[in-house]
């Protein structure tokens, strides 16, 4: 019981690295998607080969290049700064990728008429096509989030004093692995639900009245 | 002077000429009617009018303007064309209400308030008052494309082209939209492409029959009804009507 506290410090580090990287990554996926999909042949080419070396490279290479290798060209960051920079733009290539299949989802038609109202492109695509392609992101969205909740505990190994950190550092000093760890084990678990369950009201909030019916009611009405 | 002046038109998609040299004209509040069979670029033209797709040859004039000029700021020309989609468009996101009234805010920058207050003129207008509030997903066809003909009315626009929007329709939704078409009629111009022989009949100043990329014959409905020039057009006019009906 006396390690709570430093449980404590580590859940709120981990809670950090989650939402921010989150909503970072959020940010930077709908520009890469935006870019991907709109962009003319060099942008649409830029985003996809970010997209593809982060998808295609191990999120702990990625750390090492940030945490170790950018002091060779004169950049420190602490451990902090690095897992949020790092987080962030891996979870952008992924985000990226859910939105891009959102956008190309939602049917042309949608656009064109919002040209012939009379709305530029940008326009179109801030007013017409992403109101309705983020929503139809939620679920993959929700998946990214518990995804880098968890994701989040790689960083211990440069140094970030996070949930799993401050876990394996306990259960070093006091030989209770079983104990600690079952403990973090559960408040991973907690917080899954928790997110899962706060995205799932958050989306049915959101849902456009009369589109679709969920799996649930699908399921009831058969 | 006239509102519209489509000269000598040309299109093709590849090796395919859709369009090959289309010439007509419009005055203010004229109600001119496109026919012909499917794949004979009808579409292609009202889409080369509002430059959905620029045409490869020719000129378009609006109010005196060309606007194929590469220079146009398009966007602004739109807002004088509505378009009205056989598969409706309608933003599916948004209430009725709010498909009208983006338009209006986003694009001429009224105020939300005024903007939504007009929004529901529209939509009184075309008989829709009762679902300003619902979405796409919750009204019939025809109340669909009614929301359209309110969305592109709201605009304000100086013609309105029609992609034969009743061919979505189930046939006792049809109805509701012809009429609301009729009620325009004198009042905006409109250019419809569509199938239906009575609108045609009783409503269009002119019915343009196209065939092959080309006009082949045009003029006021009875004439071309009761004595068209050129037996193609007769043909046609005559197994249409078997079809769909003599009004």
């Amino acid at each position: 019981m006396e390690s709570l506290p430093s449980l404590i410090d580590g859940l709120y580090v981990t809670l950090i690295l989650t939402f921010i990287s989150l909503i970072a990554g959020l940010f930077l996926g709908i520009a890469l998607a935006l870019g991907r999909v709109y962009g003319n042949k060099i942008i649409s080419a830029i985003c996809i080969g970010y997209i593809e070396i982060i998808r295609g490279t191990p999120l702990l290479v990625q750390l090492f290049i940030i945490y170790f290798g950018l002091p060779y060209v004169g950049v420190i960051l602490s451990p902090i700064d690095a897992a949020l920079i790092g987080l962030s733009l891996n979870s952008g290539a992924y985000q990226a990728e859910y939105i891009r299949g959102s956008i190309q989802s939602i049917p042309s038609g949608q656009m064109i008429a919002a040209r012939t109202i009379g709305m530029n492109k940008l326009q179109s695509i801030r007013n017409i096509v992403l109101p309705q392609a983020l929503r139809i992101s939620i679920p993959a969205w929700s998946n990214e989030l518990i995804y880098l909740l968890k994701y989040t505990s790689i960083v211990y190994i440069i140094q970030v004093r996070e949930l799993t950190y401050e876990g394996k550092f306990i259960a070093g000093q006091t030989f209770r692995f079983i104990e600690i760890f079952a403990i973090i084990a559960i408040i991973y678990l907690v917080f899954t639900i928790l997110f899962t369950t706060i995205i799932e009201i958050f989306e049915k909030k959101l849902k456009i009245p009369g589109v679709g019916a969920t799996s649930t009611t699908r399921l009831r009405n058969a | 002077m006239y509102m519209l002046e489509v000269k000598d038109v040309h299109k093709s998609y590849g090796n395919l000429e859709v369009l090959k040299g289309i010439s007509f004209s419009m005055k203010k509040e004229d109600t001119k009617v496109i026919i012909g069979t499917s794949g004979t670029g009808k579409s292609t033209l009202l889409r080369c009018i509002n430059q959905l797709d620029s045409p490869d040859k020719g000129e378009i004039w609006l109010d005196g303007e060309e606007i194929t000029k590469p220079d146009i700021d398009i966007n602004r020309i739109r807002q004088k064309i509505g378009f009205v989609f056989q598969e409706f468009n309608l933003f599916n996101h948004l209430t009725a209400l709010r498909n009208v009234s983006i338009g209006l805010e986003k694009v001429k920058g009224i105020p939300k308030e005024e903007a939504q207050k007009r929004a529901i003129k529209e939509l009184k207008r075309v008989g829709l008052k009762n679902q300003a509030k619902q979405y796409p997903a919750q009204l019939s066809g025809g109340q669909k494309q009614r929301v359209g003909i309110a969305r592109a009315l709201a605009m304000d626009p100086t013609i309105i082209l029609f992609d034969e929007p009743t061919s979505a329709l189930d046939p006792e939704l049809i109805g509701d939209v012809l009429d609301v078409m009729k009620s325009l009629a004198g009042e905006v111009a409109m250019l419809v492409v569509t199938h239906e022989m009575g609108f045609a009949r009783n409503v269009a100043d002119e019915i343009i029959f196209m065939e092959g990329g080309i006009i082949v014959e045009s003029g006021p409905p009875k004439k071309m009804f009761q004595n068209p020039k050129k037996a193609r057009t007769k043909e046609f006019l005559g197994r249409i009507s078997t079809l769909y009906g003599k009004d």
